[in-house]
């Protein structure tokens, strides 16, 4: 039986696990706090893959868009 | 000052080594052109404040008005109807169940993408099969209590399927006599009422011979050189797990099933896809960006939300803007009945109150320094 990897698939783009420093930078870039992200689930079959848990913020690389390659970030939440 | 984003990045670097070519610049003046894109695009950036909800929600809605005439359904890829028009643009903002017509588009890894043989072999498996689709007729036999399933050669040797399979099937459905017959079998399930009888018949008529449960059709389709299946009916799970799918790209037109199975940024890209398909295909040109912001909305809580009462707009925060928007008595008597409080943080309050929106230069408060 094949194992299916979402990661791979051409509608999911790339997600990073973040840093701790540089989940502060952020907040500190935007003046916001980490429950004004937008959210992804834990049990986010992308998160799963990547092995990430909740609480963690995730930074997303989104290609295709107007402007080539925009980044977004989402909080893990249960 | 904003850098550039990568797409303007690549473009401005093609164009000053095509216009170095022609013309030898100095380094000065390419300095100077470079100065004066990155000045333009900060120029037209969006400013704070500028409404671009309502910008998007505009530039959705009027292409929707000129839709409302069109088509509802359209013969689609391959003889398999798909809807299409302002009814598939309403199934995707309110993010039903299941979409009415549910179509996947299942590719085919290399070795598989140039053989139709192989391609159809994968199709096969994919299109479920039951016991009525291979059988001239299924008659009840209500003299004898029987139940006469009579079977069609032809369609049998198309899927490859053979009697004693179909016996073995229909053996597991339930344990009753049977006797077989050339191409005709006769179960007997003994003495039963007729309700019985015919609730039996509906469960032999439904037994799945082979193939994916709810897949009523697969077809092979040669395109861009490479045979694509499309069908009838999605199970991504299930084809996942098949020998020969490229499970990178194939994908389905429900986008509830793309997040179960690939993640909310799949569902939010495949909002983006749908709609824009939807709206390319009645000839609709709609700058991408509105339609992203409305994806982007939809998206926010790690879970694909409806627009509307149900979604968005039920669980906005202000209770005046609630019961603007439908259902306004209801809102006003919860609100007044647990003694809610509205901060007026929004646009559609501070209307209703005659105050300046929040918006443009009405972002803009102004405090005495004593």
């Amino acid at each position: 039986m094949k194992k299916i990897d979402p990661t791979h698939h051409e509608l999911v783009p790339r997600h990073v696990v973040l840093e701790e420093e540089e989940v502060e930078k952020l907040l500190h870039v935007y003046n916001i706090t980490r429950d004004k992200l937008p959210l992804i689930k834990a049990a986010d079959p992308v998160v799963k893959a990547i092995g990430a848990r909740p609480g963690q913020v995730i930074k997303i690389i989104r290609t295709g868009s107007p402007a080539g390659e925009a980044v977004t970030y989402r909080l893990i939440i249960k | 000052m904003k850098p550039l984003p990568l797409s303007v990045k690549e473009e401005l670097t093609e164009k000053l080594l095509e216009a170095n070519k022609k013309r030898n610049m100095t380094v000065s003046q390419i300095d100077a052109i470079i100065q004066e894109v990155v000045e333009e695009y900060n120029r037209v950036l969006v400013d704070p404040g500028e409404p671009v909800g309502t910008v998007a929600a505009q530039s959705i809605g009027e292409p929707g008005t000129q839709m409302t005439l069109s088509t509802f359904h359209y013969a689609g890829v391959a003889e398999i109807n798909v809807t299409l028009g302002l009814p598939r643009i309403i199934e995707i903002v309110d993010m039903r169940r299941k979409p009415s017509t549910p179509v996947m588009t299942v590719f085919l890894e290399d070795g598989y993408s140039n053989d139709r043989e192989k391609a159809l072999r994968v199709a096969r498996l994919i299109e479920g099969t039951t016991v009525e689709n291979v059988a001239r007729s299924v008659i009840m036999d209500v003299i004898n209590m029987n139940l006469v399933v009579t079977l069609d050669e032809y369609k049998l040797d198309d899927q490859k399927i053979s009697i004693d399979d179909i016996i073995k099937k229909l053996k597991k459905v339930k344990n009753v006599e049977m006797t077989q017959d050339g191409y005709t079998i006769i179960l007997n399930p003994g003495d039963v009422s007729l309700m019985k009888l015919r609730k039996f018949a509906m469960r032999v008529r439904n037994t799945q011979l082979k193939g994916i449960k709810k897949i009523k059709r697969a077809l092979i389709r040669k395109e861009n050189g490479e045979y694509v299946i499309y069908t009838e009916g999605s199970k991504l799970t299930d084809v996942f797990k098949l020998e020969g799918v490229d499970t990178t790209r194939t994908t389905t037109n429900d986008v509830r099933e793309i997040h179960k199975v690939l993640g909310i940024e799949a569902a939010r890209n495949a909002i983006i896809k749908e709609i824009k398909e939807t709206l390319d295909e009645q000839g609709l040109d709609v700058e991408v960006r509105h339609i992203m912001l409305l994806a982007d909305l939809m998206t926010v809580d790690g879970e694909p939300k409806p627009i509307g009462r149900h979604g968005i707009s039920g669980e906005k925060s202000s209770i005046l803007a609630r019961a603007a928007f439908e259902v306004t008595t209801r809102h006003l008597l919860e609100a007044g009945k647990q003694g809610m409080v509205d901060s007026l943080n929004g646009v559609t309050e501070n209307v209703i109150i005659g105050q300046p929106i929040p918006v443009g230069t009405g972002t803009v408060e102004l405090v005495m320094k004593r």
